[in-house]
């Protein structure tokens, strides 16, 4: 009878937990309030799922525990039955994948008007890059990484010239207007996570990573490396700022550009 | 609904090959040392990996304390907790539950129920082991070595785990973990040919591939995953080796470190991370397939019910291990492959929950009408059903690919698989070592201990990984040695964490119970006697217990029936073991 009783309180004490807790994410700042609805779609289907085989296993024990002159039914199987369970768990299956591809396929087609920005790991600080004047990144290379050129642009593309550098201090972003981050390591893997934006993706050395948002509230959010990368993972944290276009223009304008940088020949401070 | 099989009597065929003699051991260290004796290797494969999973025990706690109270050892820095995780991850996974059960559930198992004297093999079989020895020898030799074990994360990504931000980077460490790989995977191809084989070759008259437990059909189909997926892992580990020592770039692309320009160019980062994931999600089923074999048996014969829909649960098994090859990449959904890989492997991986959860539904269903004896097998049973339900359906959260992007590195993921593949699996091999302990010894575990040991564990593990789950919705990645000052994190959090911690402190301290009771129990524990469960399965029909080097005797046992005739109507019994005759057919087996 114990053992019943505590079946049920397990199924029980999870709904109530999960309805209860305090602990659920974090107010949204991006566009991917879709990928919080498909969230909710499999919380309920699978809290469905799981509370029921949890009481059923429960009744099961309490109707049928063992008592002196007992018997087991004997049925083998029962196609009918099994063909059944199995049509509704594909329905169930289909009704969390279908929505999933769907916003999956949004998260895999960046809008034609996004910002390109770029963001590039190192152990363990975060640096950005913004497009200059004529709105296009320059070509970069690992190869070109070296004390006064930190994030390896090709000095010879003119492209990259007007780029604006961000080392190791905070990145901005205008809201409501769509941005691709474009991810680059230097050394070992890392991972660009905002959790208030929800999207993640790794940054991997030796090829160039995306993904895009829009941000939807303005506010300033911390930067956490989602990928290990080595002992300082935990430390390697930096900030965005989602800001009003006055406020992101502004900013702008206080930013250097990678030819004003050569020419002054310092590194912006490492934080 | 019931039909009587066609004929029973057809089913026994000749025998195709003589009865051929055994090597004999002729010392003591041939016979209990350098054995050639499946159940006495398989003994000391269960050894070995319950010792290395005490070390990993002992590592999750220090983990644990780590997190539930940050700086309280001062020892436990970084990089030591990065160490830490690396070699409770492995050991877990590899040196512990693969090791146990193919190695210890399958050397064991397959001779006894399927009637046979020994694996086909049984030389191979004693070097299988001693490989596994050495391999984790060589493993633990991490912990010893100039700047300590690897701390790469279980996972070993490159180019990380072979550069120096990264504990035993540019020291032994990563050396020793990939050739400790390397030799527990060929010994691991040693024993797990032999019991393909042995499968394949041993059985009894009349134990036709239709008739083996449900046990068998799992470590097989997991054996023969294995021996397909292994392989991915051990050229993964030999190209990292050469990455590491020869300088090659297999993995390593140009590379920047700390303000250095190094040698390597032109490799691929993620490559590795394919090949890592072609066996490791496979492995996951390596793990799961003999624990869902294992758990049929146990609650078959526990609730002395047949177990329910029996082809359809060996069908789920064999389709679950082939489309287990398709979906590696969903561990990879951030990782920066080629996103639309995403709707492919999301698509395959929703799929096999279809037959994950047919298991469910035949498990459940064989419990109902059963006649449930709450002995600790099924209590452990139970265990497994709550927790691999739960860490299932957290599954189809991860494998949706859009689900996982905000989940993925949080520990929501960390939940997820210890729940499924930690804790469910765990309770299943509790549950078979109580329930064939009474075989491989002649004694009995003691209840008590066992009630106590059940209930602390289960309730434990469940409050430990349930939670969990809700820190990595609230965005608290994992592998973070300390979450330090993050806006998001609320100080309630961090109370959770300190929770986590003092009931995996309980829940591990259990685990020192179950220990003593395994101990104490071979000398104290009530006589067994031969088939203590009444049971089918001809393990539980041995002319002595525990049965001797051979087995069986004089004569090898011939099958007449499938493994699940418990509670047969108009039986004198409530089972009929599957070496009885029956002249009256009064199985209901091959129903078609």
């Amino acid at each position: 009878m114990a053992v019943v009783l505590i079946l049920v309180f397990v199924a029980v004490a999870s709904v109530l937990f999960h309805l209860l807790s305090p602990w659920w994410w974090t107010p949204i700042a991006s566009n991917w309030q879709y990928i919080d609805n498909t969230i909710t779609i499999t919380f309920w289907i699978t809290g469905f799922v799981f509370t029921a085989v949890v009481l059923f296993v429960a009744y099961c024990v309490f109707r049928f525990r063992h008592k002196p002159g007992n018997r087991a039914h004997y049925e083998p199987e029962s196609r009918k039955l099994e063909f059944w369970l199995a049509t509704v768990t594909a329905i169930g299956v289909a009704a969390m994948l279908t929505p999933g591809l769907f916003v999956w396929n949004q998260f895999v087609t960046v809008p034609k008007d996004a910002t390109e920005v770029e963001v590039v790991g190192q152990q363990w600080q975060w640096s950005f890059r913004l497009p200059g004047a004529n709105g296009k990144l320059g070509t970069s290379e690992t190869r070109d990484v070296s004390a006064d050129n930190p994030l390896g642009l090709n000095k010879n593309d003119a492209a990259g010239l007007d780029d604006i550098i961000i080392e190791g201090g905070e990145l901005h972003v205008p809201i409501g207007k769509p941005v691709k981050m474009v991810l680059r390591s230097v050394d070992v893997l890392h991972d660009f996570y905002v959790p208030e934006f929800r999207a993640k993706m790794d940054m991997v050395p030796g090829m160039v990573t995306y993904f895009w948002f829009t941000p939807t509230r303005t506010g300033t959010f911390e930067v956490l490396c989602a990928e290990l990368c080595g002992v300082g993972h935990p430390q390697m944290r930096g900030t965005v700022v989602v800001d009003t276009e006055a406020d992101y223009q502004a900013w702008l304008q206080q930013q250097q550009t990678f030819t004003q940088m050569m020419a002054s020949g310092e590194v912006p401070a490492k934080n | 609904m019931v039909n009587v099989p066609s004929s029973i009597d057809d089913t026994i065929p000749l025998a195709e090959v003589e009865d051929v003699e055994l090597y004999h051991p002729h010392s003591w260290w041939t016979t209990y040392v350098f054995s050639q004796d499946a159940k006495v290797i398989a003994v000391q494969y269960s050894v070995t990996a319950l010792s290395i999973g005490l070390v990993a025990l002992v590592l999750s706690w220090l983990m644990r304390i780590q997190l539930g109270f940050p700086g309280y050892f001062a020892f436990i820095d970084a990089e030591r907790y990065y160490q830490f995780i690396t070699m409770h991850g492995m050991i877990m996974v590899i040196y512990l539950l693969t090791a146990l059960f193919l190695g210890g559930f399958g050397n064991y198992l397959i001779p006894l129920m399927l009637g046979a004297r020994d694996m086909v093999f049984p030389y191979a079989n004693m070097l299988s082991y001693w490989l596994y020895l050495l391999a984790v020898l060589v493993l633990v030799a991490g912990f010893f070595a100039p700047g300590g074990p690897t701390g790469a994360g279980w996972t070993l990504y490159p180019p990380q785990a072979v550069l120096s931000g990264t504990p035993g980077g540019k020291d032994w460490g990563i050396i020793l973990m990939l050739i400790s790989l390397i030799l527990f995977i060929i010994g691991f191809t040693m024993g797990g040919l032999n019991y393909v084989v042995t499968v394949l070759q041993g059985r009894a008259r009349g134990m036709t591939l239709m008739r083996m437990p449900l046990t068998i059909w799992g470590i097989f189909t997991a054996t023969v995953m294995a021996l397909l997926a292994f392989p991915a892992l051990f050229v993964a580990s030999v190209m990292m080796l050469f990455d590491r020592v020869l300088g090659t770039s297999f993995f390593m692309p140009a590379i920047v470190e700390m303000g250095e320009q190094l040698q390597h160019g032109g490799g691929s980062p993620i490559l590795f991370q394919h090949l890592f994931w072609f066996f490791g999600h496979p492995e996951v089923y390596i793990v799961a397939l003999p624990a869902f074999g294992i758990v049929s048996d146990l609650i078959s014969t526990h609730a002395r019910k047949n177990i329910f829909g029996y082809r359809m649960m060996v069908w789920a098994i064999v389709i679950i291990g082939a489309l287990s090859f398709v979906v590696w990449a969903h561990h990879m959904y951030v990782s920066g492959m080629n996103p639309n890989f995403g709707f492919f492997f999301a698509t395959t991986t929703l799929i096999i929950a279809v037959p994950t959860a047919i298991k469910v539904y035949n498990w459940v269903l064989t419990l109902w009408r059963g006649d449930i004896h709450l002995t600790l097998p099924m209590l452990f049973a139970l265990g497994f059903i709550v927790t691999f339900v739960n860490g299932g359906l957290t599954g189809l959260f991860l494998g949706n690919v859009v689900v996982d992007v905000p989940l993925s590195d949080t520990m929501f993921v960390v939940a997820h698989f210890h729940m499924v593949m930690g804790v469910a699996p765990i309770m299943v091999i509790f549950g078979a070592i109580y329930h064939w302990y009474p075989k491989i010894t002649g004694r009995m575990m003691d209840e008590t201990m066992g009630r106590i040991h059940f209930w602390v564990t289960f309730l434990g593990a469940y409050l430990i990984f349930f939670p969990m789950h809700y820190l990595g919705l609230l965005g608290v990645p994992r592998r973070y040695y300390e979450l330090g000052e993050t806006a998001f994190i609320p100080a309630s959090a961090h109370s959770l964490n300190e929770f986590i911690t003092i009931v995996a402190l309980i829940v591990g301290a259990a685990q020192m119970l179950f220990l003593f009771n395994l101990i104490w129990s071979l000398r104290r524990g009530k006589e067994a006697g031969g088939n203590p469960w009444r049971a089918t399965t001809l393990e539980w029909q041995t002319p002595t217990t525990p049965p001797p080097h051979g087995n069986w005797g004089k004569e090898l046992p011939v099958v007449y029936r499938w493994a699940y005739d418990y509670s047969v109507p108009g039986a004198a019994e409530d089972f009929i073991p599957q070496n009885q005759p029956n002249p009256d057919r009064l199985s209901m087996e091959n129903r078609s």
